[in-house]
C-alpha cells in the first residue's frame, strides 16, 4: 500500500453476553480509498461501526486515526475529529425540513470552528449540500419535512449530514439496503465525487455487486471474525468467502 | 331530482407558505393575516386583568399564569427536547423554599429573593436533574416526580426550614394589580422567547434530539450539554412560579411540593395543545377556572372535571390551539351544488 494508513483498527474484540460480536478484528484503512466491508447478518459489521465511531466501547484492542488513539472517546468526539456515519435505518430529523436537518451538522462544533466563527450563508451552504445530494434546489423539496421524503430521499439526507461535517472519513452503513435500482445507481455517481474528493470511505453493503465496483479493498467477516481481506477480484475467488455465503457442502461424498 | 344538497366548500386563504417558517410577505394585509392571532393573544392577555371586577377571580388568573408557567416548561421539555419531565412540584417546592428562606432568614426583600431564587433554584433543580438525563420517557417522568417526595420527607422527618409548619410571615407584593401586572407580562415573555429560542439554531438542535439523538451525537453535537441547558431554562421558568407563588400567599410549606402542580401542567398542555408553547398557557387559563367553578358542585366536581378532559381528549386530542390554527388558515362554508 503506497497510500497513507488514515484509520487503523488493532485487535478490536467486543462480546455481548456470551456472544462475542467482533473477535480480534485488525484492519487498515488507506486514505482516499473505498474500503468494503461485507458479511453475513450477524456478522459483527454494524457492532464494528459502533465500535470505530464510539458508540459501544471495545472490550480490548485499539483504534487510530492518523496515528492517533481514538479508543473510548466519546461519539460527538469522534465525529468532531473528521469520522462521521450513516446508519443502517435513516432517522432523519421527521419535523423538520431538509434544511433545518443541515442545520444540526453546520452547528456543530467542527463545523464553528473549521470556518472560525465565520457561518456566512448557512442556507446556501446547505443548498449546496443538498444539490450535490440530489435534491433539486429550486423546487420546494428541501423546504419540505423530512417525514414526506421517500426512503432514497431519507438516505440522500443521512448522506448530507454527513457530507456537512466536512468528514475524513464516511462510514456508510448499508447505505444501499431497501434502495431500488435505480436509486442505487444514481447514488454511485454521489460517492465516486465524494472519493475524489479525497474522502476515505468504509462501505458496509450485502450489495455485492454494487459494492465489488466502488470499492478498491474489501474485508469480509463472518461470526465476528476477519475471514478474508482483499481486492474485490481476489475476494471472489476466495473460497472461505464463498463456504461463508453459501455453505459450500462440506464434502458431498 | 329537486332535493338541493349541499357541500363544504374550503376557501383557502392565498398565501403560500413553504414551510413553517418562510411566509412570501407581500402586502400588508398579509403581514396583518399572519400576526394577527398573536397580537389578539398578547392583546387580550394583557387586558384580562381590567376586565375581571372581583378580586376573587383575579387571584385565580394569577394561579393560572402560575399553572401557564409551569405547563410551558413542561412542554418545552417533553415536545421540544423529548424529556418527559414531571418536575413542577420540584421546581415550585425549590423555588418558593429558597425565596422563601431568603426572605425570613436573611431578610432580602422580594423584589431579590425572586430573582435569586429563579437562578439558584434553577441550578439546583438542574443539578439535580443531570444524573437522570440518560435515561429516558417515562423513567426520567418517574425520578423528576420522586424527587418533590424525598425534598417533602427530608423537610418534614429532620424538621429544617420550618418543618410540617412551613415559614409563614413572608413579604407579600404591595396589592393585586401589582401581583397581575407581574406575572402577566412574565408569562407572555416566556411564552415568546421559548417561541422564538425553539426556531433558532439553538432550539433547532434541541428539536433534533427529540427525533433522534443517536444521529445528533454522530454530528459532533455534545447532546447531554444541550439537554443540561433546556432542563436549565424549564428549572428556572418553574423555580420562578414557585418564588413568586411564595410571595403571594406570604408562606410556603409543604403544600408547594404537592403533586397537583406536576399533573396539572400536563392536563393544560393535552388541553391547550402540545407543541406549541401557546396551548399550555390557553390550556392552564381554561382548566384553573374552570376548577374553580366546578368547586360549587362539591364532591361532584371531580366528576364533570374528569368528564370535561375526557371528552377533550377524545374529541380534540390535537389540542386547542393546532385546531384554531388549522381553522384559521382554511376556512369553509356550505354551497349548493
Amino acid at each position: 500500500m503506497n497510500k497513507e494508513i488514515i484509520l487503523r483498527v488493532n485487535n478490536v474484540s467486543k462480546s455481548f453476553g456470551g456472544v462475542k460480536a467482533v473477535n480480534c478484528v485488525n484492519l487498515e484503512v488507506s486514505e482516499g480509498k473505498i474500503f468494503g466491508i461485507i458479511g453475513p447478518n450477524g456478522s459483527g459489521k454494524t457492532t464494528l461501526v459502533n465500535i470505530i465511531t464510539g458508540f459501544i466501547k471495545p472490550d480490548s484492542g485499539s483504534i487510530l486515526f492518523e496515528g492517533e488513539n481514538i479508543t473510548g472517546l466519546p461519539p460527538y468526539k469522534i465525529a468532531g475529529i473528521g469520522i462521521v456515519r450513516t446508519f443502517q435505518i435513516p432517522k432523519p430529523y421527521y419535523s423538520l425540513s431538509a434544511m433545518k436537518n443541515l442545520v444540526v451538522p453546520l452547528y456543530s462544533t467542527r463545523i464553528l470552528n473549521l470556518v472560525e466563527g465565520k457561518t456566512g450563508d448557512r442556507d446556501t451552504v446547505a443548498l449546496d449540500i443538498l444539490e450535490e445530494i440530489g435534491f433539486e434546489r429550486d423546487s420546494n423539496t428541501p423546504y419540505k419535512p423530512a417525514s414526506s421524503f421517500s426512503e432514497g430521499y431519507l438516505k440522500r439526507l443521512e448522506l448530507a449530514r454527513c457530507i456537512a461535517l466536512k468528514p475524513k472519513i464516511i462510514i456508510m452503513d448499508e447505505l444501499f439496503s431497501g434502495l431500488s435500482v435505480s436509486e442505487i445507481t444514481s447514488l454511485i455517481p454521489i460517492i465516486e465525487k465524494l472519493q475524489m474528493n479525497g474522502i476515505t470511505i468504509i462501505m458496509i453493503e450485502h450489495r455485492i455487486k454494487e459494492l465489488f465496483r466502488l470499492a478498491d479493498r474489501v474485508m469480509v467477516l463472518n461470526f465476528g471474525e476477519r475471514i478474508a481481506e482483499d481486492t474485490p477480484d481476489e475476494i471472489i475467488k476466495n473460497e472461505l468467502v464463498k463456504r461463508a455465503y453459501i455453505g459450500v457442502a462440506e464434502d458431498a461424498t | 331530482m329537486t332535493e338541493i344538497t349541499r357541500r363544504k366548500e374550503r376557501i383557502d386563504r392565498k398565501i403560500k407558505v413553504l414551510t413553517e417558517d418562510i411566509y412570501a410577505i407581500s402586502s400588508l394585509r398579509t403581514i396583518v393575516y399572519i400576526l394577527l392571532p398573536r397580537f389578539v393573544f398578547i392583546i387580550g392577555m394583557l387586558i384580562l386583568p381590567l376586565m375581571i371586577s372581583s378580586m376573587a377571580w383575579q387571584k385565580i388568573l394569577i394561579i393560572s399564569c402560575i399553572f401557564s408557567l409551569l405547563a410551558i416548561s413542561y412542554d418545552f421539555l417533553a415536545n421540544f427536547v423529548g424529556i418527559v419531565c414531571l418536575g413542577g412540584a420540584l421546581f415550585i417546592g425549590v423555588g418558593g423554599y429558597i425565596s422563601g428562606l431568603l426572605n425570613s432568614v436573611l431578610k432580602l426583600p422580594l423584589y431579590f429573593s425572586i430573582p435569586i431564587a429563579t437562578i439558584f433554584g434553577g441550578i439546583i433543580c438542574t443539578l439535580f436533574l443531570i444524573p437522570c438525563l440518560p435515561i429516558r420517557g417515562i423513567y426520567f417522568a418517574i425520578v423528576s416526580l420522586m424527587y418533590p417526595l424525598l425534598f417533602s420527607r427530608v423537610i418534614q422527618a429532620l424538621e429544617i426550614f420550618g418543618g410540617t409548619d412551613g415559614l409563614p410571615g413572608l413579604d407579600t407584593f404591595p396589592n393585586i394589580w401589582f401581583e397581575l401586572y407581574i406575572i402577566v407580562p412574565i408569562t407572555l415573555i416566556v411564552t415568546f422567547s421559548l417561541r422564538r429560542l425553539v426556531n433558532e439554531d439553538f432550539g433547532i438542535v434541541l428539536r433534533a434530539i427529540r427525533d433522534n439523538e443517536q444521529a445528533v451525537i454522530a454530528s459532533n453535537i455534545n447532546v447531554n450539554r444541550y439537554k443540561t441547558s433546556s432542563v436549565f431554562i424549564a428549572s428556572i421558568i418553574g423555580c420562578f412560579a414557585g418564588a413568586y407563588l411564595a410571595h403571594l400567599y406570604g408562606w410556603v410549606g409543604l403544600s408547594l411540593f404537592a403533586l397537583d402542580f406536576s399533573i396539572f401542567p400536563i392536563a393544560a398542555t393535552v388541553i391547550g395543545g402540545g407543541g406549541t408553547l401557546v396551548g399550555p398557557v390557553i390550556g392552564s387559563i381554561i382548566l384553573a377556572p374552570l376548577s374553580e367553578m366546578l368547586r360549587a358542585f362539591g364532591p361532584l366536581r371531580v366528576v364533570f372535571y374528569s368528564l370535561i378532559l375526557a371528552g377533550l381528549v377524545i374529541y380534540k386530542t390535537e389540542g386547542l390551539v393546532p385546531f384554531l390554527e388549522r381553522k384559521y388558515h382554511k376556512t369553509e362554508r356550505w354551497v349548493d351544488v
